[in-house]
């Protein structure tokens, strides 16, 4: 019998995070058919138009409001959780900063096995999930056994499980705000400080749009700027920009720079140095677009386009823009 | 401030090129090199400026047996006060959940006012020290980036999505998981190494620890590893063809399967 | 028969002998120049030992060159001309100068030789030797309120400028000789007044003018300048003497002692201390240095020498490219520093506080390539690359390393290499040499005659492999037996050491030291500079090292490389590496290389080439460092080749290749440019 599947919702500005579409489809791999329960947190008025969303893709939306929750503090909803969901039931987190922060102490406490950060899930045998997670930065992957005998929680990394069409799940809002009773812990959340813009640490960014030299100019960069914003990513960039102070330094991946640890990265009109290469870790899915087909990028590279980024990247842009 | 760092030994991904063991069981470990796993470096170099600043002590712990016993002196050589070394058979094949009960063990055995580890290792899963958190019930907080110390509590900050800080503040005792970039960590050369070669570093194994067996070890785990396998890769990047169009199209599609499009 | 003037050992003033102020003035003078003595000899008591005592035939040379023919100072010739005319008249004019200190009080002394006609000629010769001190003093004064030198400018970090010091100086040295003079030609005026015979005043010397501007001056105004002269002349001359260790000008008195001392050799680097094995390095309490006394009592010595000449940074690749270093200052804040520890009068302060982040910066420290141009430069021998080695180690046992450097240094202490790559991927490139040309492998038990020591970067960019791969077609084709070690060699530590990492580097020395012995070669041949230098200055008890250039040269004299004329009809300039040729003085094999190609068009950076050659940014561990900077070296550097008309730039050393390829994108000649290896250039053109 497979147990109940819940799963946590992260939402911002009444909109549901796009890991919440992850999180469905991730738990039909490990019940297929089940309906699945989407939990939200949070407060004022925002969190229904959330609630309303999930309905398409959740059999039932669980709402908690209380002022509490206005900020979703992991001590404080790892206390809730405990009292709301039933014992032995399977938790999907999305394995972000959030669910970093709350999965292994929510395993701990609900006596529950923890796996993070699954890449995929292959299914249920039994009480025995098997999933698939990387170590060494992606270098590897390994394949997981985990015993749900008696629940489990875990957290799912964003972007492996690809949300269909949100579907019409024809799910129903329950509002359990009244069973939360009491709510404090010994961590207070204060504040939130935003980072300067120039604050851009590359270094812990999943997506790196990344320029060489092959942007000639640094009239051209908004090209590059506008991608990584259409994107969602970061723009990096490799030293000769760096030495034209078209970028500050802060942005430079190679040996004398920065090493970053991409999932993915667009290189456009970079050469691909041995000494640019160097600060290229975790196997990211490269994409390389370069002007010259012998540019030794297109030997490490996943992907290549042969073109002339000044033309084909505001394409792209207009494209995903397109998508969007 | 009494202060345990829980640190590991693991081969670095920066110098080891991993490669999978025909049949999968293990990966090739005959020319990997080992080093202190890089986010329990920075809680250690934490540790040192806070015991700087407020005073007190850092012991820094590992789970392990002899070989483990360098990058404690590494530690040490970077100006951790003690070393503790946690060493049993029972100890091997532990799942995190194991590992974890077994540092509450030694934290419970001590008497430390602030318990840091890595927010993740490169073999890890980054779960570590939610869990002794939850185990020791003290107040956990993950990915600390900043720390300073108030009366009895601390004011925290955490390093969330889009490089944007979250400012918390928690009560001593507690444990925190470090994210690296939080300092800048000390150099060790082997000279500072060979200065605290000769320092006793004790070692406690389960009973000492007073710990059950049970619950540990491989059959303890209920997560465990079955093989290892590499992603799969193409030699050299598969040229997209077609018209700009064509092209553009394709690239969104792939883009979008390895979580590139957010 | 009456002198004209009465002597100003025979003067008195209110009836008063002036005798006494004549001898009181030097007693005092000298009692406070030994008293400021012995607080500026002080600090260098405290030093770290230095060996110098030592090759005093060599030494003898270095002052008969460096020190008495000045033979740096026409690198910059007007200044240098200049400084040897100063220098010159100086030395002439101390005899006067003694000479007239003893007449206070001995009237008619006379310098014991200085007698009969050879005084007569000594004094020709310092009439004319004042009278060009001082037109020089003149023209020096000129060109620094007016014409001001980039190279004197204090830039704002670093203080006030120098100006004033200079200023004040050179009109105490005209100050010294105007009085010199008036005291003769007040003399000689008032022995034509009375009609007596005149004394000899060389034509158109500063004495002769003033002789001739006092022609109608009266007695008792002749003989108040003749005492007043002489006075002020003494007071100027143990003023001067007093005030020489005050600053810059130190250098006249440290300058014989600082070259006598000076650095005899190249490309070498200092022990961690004199005097302690290497084997016995542990047994140190701290490396380094971190508070001032940890400098040698010569590093001391420097300090006290710098003129302040500003050559040193005029040269220095990253004080060009705005790095936080000038050479220079590293002198002049040391020197302040230490009179501030050592105060000639006061309380000394109770400790000597760390250098790293009083008066030095850590990026300041980290900016150095230590190519070497500054201590090529230094009319005065002083050096540098030691004490930012010893710097740099003291900053290592601390702790204090950039994280961009921890990451190679772990790697190199780990795998041997500061990118982390496998052992076993050593000799990968060896695969890509080709046909016809094997490389033996010693670690697979082979034997050959001559060791290839390939070094970390050659080995694995795979952009370098191809100097690596060239390098062993041309061993192949000049019938050179020989071999790598593969594996089992480990990089040659040569930027660990001169990190300041200096236990990591007798690791990497031992091991490296042991597997090139185990092989058991006649000759080790590298391409890698940094690598040949660490063989030859850092290793012993090794086969003998040589550099490809000159294995090259060898194959082509004896007739075993041929090659095919070069016909794409472009010019090269070949870029000297710091640690080929200022370190180890190899300017022409590669020039006998490049040229032994038929039709090759090869011109010169002139002006900045052989051991004025511009360092590309560095090399080694200098590739993970990020300096602050306004523009890079290698950029700098191609620029220059430009403006030679080069097509190609030739370069000896993989790290000058990857820094003048990367400076060739930067400035925009990417297809207008082109950098190659030298070997790489020769194997293209060997006739097969």
């Amino acid at each position: 019998m497979a147990a109940q599947v819940f799963a946590f919702i992260l939402h911002k500005d009444g909109k549901a995070d796009d890991t919440a579409l992850e999180l469905a489809v991730a738990s039909q791999k490990i019940a297929p058919g089940a309906a699945p329960v989407a939990v939200v947190t949070g407060a004022g008025a925002a969190l229904d138009g959330v609630c309303q969303e999930l309905t398409a893709s959740y059999a039932e939306v669980w709402k908690f409001a209380s002022d509490t929750l206005a900020y979703p503090n992991a001590e404080i909803i790892r206390m809730l959780l405990l009292k709301a969901l039933p014992k032995g039931c399977t938790l999907l987190l999305p394995h972000t900063t959030f669910g970093m922060d709350l999965g292994p102490g929510l395993a701990v406490k609900m006596d529950a096995a923890y796996v993070s950060d699954v890449t995929a899930i292959d299914g249920l045998d039994g009480a025995t999930l098997k999933a698939v997670r990387q170590e060494f930065n992606g270098q590897v992957c390994t394949h997981l056994a985990c015993d749900m005998s008696k629940g489990a929680v875990v957290s799912v990394r964003s972007g492996c499980f690809q949300a269909g069409d949100p579907g019409a799940a024809g799910g129903k809002v329950v509002d359990k705000s009244g069973e939360v009773g009491e709510l404090s812990g010994r961590r207070r959340f204060v504040e939130v400080l935003q980072a300067e813009v120039g604050d851009v640490d590359i270094t812990k960014e999943d997506v790196l749009v990344s320029v060489g030299r092959g942007i000639g100019d640094k009239e051209n960069l908004p090209m590059a700027d506008e991608l990584a914003k259409a994107m969602g990513a970061v723009v990096s960039c490799s030293r000769p920009v760096v030495d034209a102070k078209w970028l500050e330094k802060g942005r430079q991946v190679g040996t004398s720079g920065k090493t970053v640890k991409p999932k993915v990265y667009l290189a456009l009109g970079i050469s691909g140095s041995f000494q640019h290469m160097g600060g290229l870790k975790g196997n990211p899915f490269i994409v390389a677009v370069n002007k010259n087909p012998k540019a030794p990028i297109f030997q490490v590279a996943s992907v290549g386009v042969v073109a002339d980024l000044l033309e084909f990247v505001p394409e792209l842009t207009e494209k995903i823009m397109a998508a969007k | 401030m009494e202060i345990l760092v829980c640190v590991k030994r693991v081969p670095d991904s920066a110098e080891n090129e991993i490669e999978v063991k025909p049949g999968g069981a293990d990966i090739k470990r005959d020319d990997l090199v080992y080093s202190v796993n890089e986010w329990d470096n920075y809680a250690v170099e934490e540790a040192i400026q806070i015991v700087d600043r407020v005073g007190g002590s850092v012991t820094v712990a590992t789970i392990g047996n002899e070989e483990s016993e360098e990058v404690v002196r590494r530690e040490m050589a970077m100006g951790a006060n003690s070393g503790l070394m946690l060493v049993d058979p029972a100890f091997e094949g532990s799942d995190g959940r194991g590992i974890a009960a077994i540092l509450a063990a030694a934290v419970r055995k001590g008497k430390y006012d602030l318990v840091l580890t890595g927010a993740q290792a490169d073999d890890g899963a980054g779960q570590v020290g939610g869990m002794l958190a939850a185990l020791l019930d003290w107040p956990y907080a993950s990915l600390v980036n900043m720390i300073e110390v108030q009366d009895k509590k601390l004011r925290i900050g955490r390093e969330i999505e889009g490089g944007n800080q979250e400012i918390n503040e928690i009560m001593l005792p507690c444990v925190l998981s470090i994210q690296t970039g939080i300092n800048e960590p000390r150099y060790v050369g082997i000279r500072g190494i060979r200065k605290v070669a000769s320092v006793e570093i004790p070692v406690m194994n389960a009973a000492a620890l007073g710990l059950d067996s049970a619950g540990l070890g491989p059959a303890g785990a209920r997560v465990k590893r079955l093989d290892y396998f590499v992603p799969p890769a193409g030699a050299g990047a598969e040229i997209l063809e077609g018209s700009t169009d064509e092209i553009t199209v394709k690239l969104i599609d792939l883009l979008k399967a390895k979580g590139g499009l957010k | 028969m009456q002198p004209a003037l009465i002597a100003p050992a025979n003067a008195s003033f209110l009836g008063i002998p002036a005798t006494i102020l004549f001898i009181l003035i030097p007693l005092v003078g000298i009692g406070v120049f030994a008293y400021i003595m012995t607080h500026r000899i002080a600090p260098l008591l405290q030093a770290a030992p230095d060996r110098r005592f030592n090759r005093y035939p060599e030494r003898i040379r270095a002052v008969v060159k460096v020190w008495l023919a000045q033979w740096r100072h026409p690198r910059y010739l007007l200044a240098g001309v200049l400084h040897i005319i100063v220098f010159f008249g100086f030395l002439v004019l101390a005899a006067r100068s003694t000479q007239l200190v003893v007449l206070g009080f001995v009237d008619g002394f006379a310098l014991p030789g200085f007698g009969g006609a050879f005084g007569h000629l000594y004094n020709i010769l310092k009439d004319y030797a004042g009278t060009a001190v001082f037109v020089c003093a003149v023209i020096l004064a000129v060109r620094r309120l007016a014409f001001k030198p980039a190279r004197y400018a204090v830039p704002e970090r670093y203080g006030k400028d120098h100006t004033p010091e200079a200023i004040f100086v050179l009109g105490l040295i005209c100050t010294l000789l105007v009085s010199e003079s008036v005291f003769d030609a007040s003399l000689v005026a008032a022995q034509a007044a009375q009609g007596q015979p005149t004394h000899f005043l060389s034509p158109l010397a500063l004495a002769w003018f003033f002789r001739h501007l006092l022609a109608g001056a009266s007695l008792p105004v002749l003989q108040g300048l003749h005492l007043a002269a002489y006075t002020i002349h003494d007071l100027a001359f143990f003023f001067f003497l007093c005030f020489l260790p005050m600053g810059k000008h130190f250098h006249v008195i440290t300058s014989l002692f600082n070259v006598f001392f000076m650095r005899l050799d190249a490309g070498n680097v200092k022990p961690v201390r004199h005097g302690v094995d290497e084997s016995k390095l542990d047994e140190l309490k701290s490396f380094g240095v971190k508070k001032f006394e940890d400098f040698t009592w010569k590093h001391m010595l420097d300090f006290y020498s710098c003129a302040d000449c500003g050559r040193c940074s005029d040269r220095c690749p990253a004080n060009r490219v705005q790095r936080p270093l000038s050479p220079r200052f590293i002198s002049i804040k040391a020197r302040d520093w230490c009179f501030k520890l050592y105060p000639l009068w006061g309380r000394k302060p109770a400790e000597s506080a760390a250098l790293i982040g009083g008066i030095y910066s850590e990026d300041e420290i980290w900016s150095c390539t230590t190519c070497g141009a500054c201590e090529q430069e230094c009319p005065l021998g002083i050096e540098y690359i030691d004490k930012m080695v010893d710097l740099r180690r003291g900053m290592v046992d601390e702790g204090m390393v950039p994280q961009s450097l921890q990451k190679p240094l772990s790697a190199l202490e780990k795998r041997g290499n500061p990118w982390g790559k496998m052992e076993k991927k050593r000799a990968d490139w060896a695969a890509g040499v080709g046909e016809g040309c094997r490389v033996k492998l010693f670690e697979k038990g082979e034997a050959a005659e001559t060791l290839y020591f390939v070094d970390s970067i050659t080995s694995y960019d795979d952009r370098m492999q191809k100097i690596a791969q060239a390098t062993a077609r041309i061993l192949c084709a000049a019938g050179v037996d020989f071999g790598v070690l593969g594996k089992d060699e480990k990089d040659s530590g040569h930027e660990v050491r001169r990190f300041g990492e200096e236990m990591l580097f007798q690791a990497l020395k031992e091991h490296n030291t042991e597997t090139i012995q185990a092989a058991e070669v006649k000759r080790v041949v590298t391409t890698d500079p940094h690598a040949y230098n660490a063989l030859k200055k850092d290793y012993q008890n090794l086969p003998p090292v040589q550099h490809i250039s000159e294995v090259m040269v060898d194959a082509i004299q004896s007739g075993r490389l041929k090659f095919k004329p070069d016909e794409n009809g472009k010019t090269y300039v070949y870029h000297d590496p710091c640690y080929l040729g200022r370190h180890n003085a190899l300017y022409d094999a590669p020039r006998q290389a490049i040229d032994a190609i038929p039709g090759i068009r090869r011109a010169e950076m002139s002006g900045d080439c052989r051991d004025r050659s511009f360092c590309c940014g560095g090399g080694g561990l200098m590739l993970f460092y990020e300096p602050e900077e306004e523009m890079r070296m290698g950029v700098v550097r191609v620029k220059m080749a430009q403006a030679a008309g080069a097509d190609v730039i030739v370069t000896a050393c993989p790290f000058c290749l990857v820094n003048i390829e990367d400076a060739i994108k930067v400035a925009g000649l990417e297809g207008k440019m082109e950098a190659v290896d030298l070997s790489e250039l020769i194997d293209r053109h060997i006739q097969r």
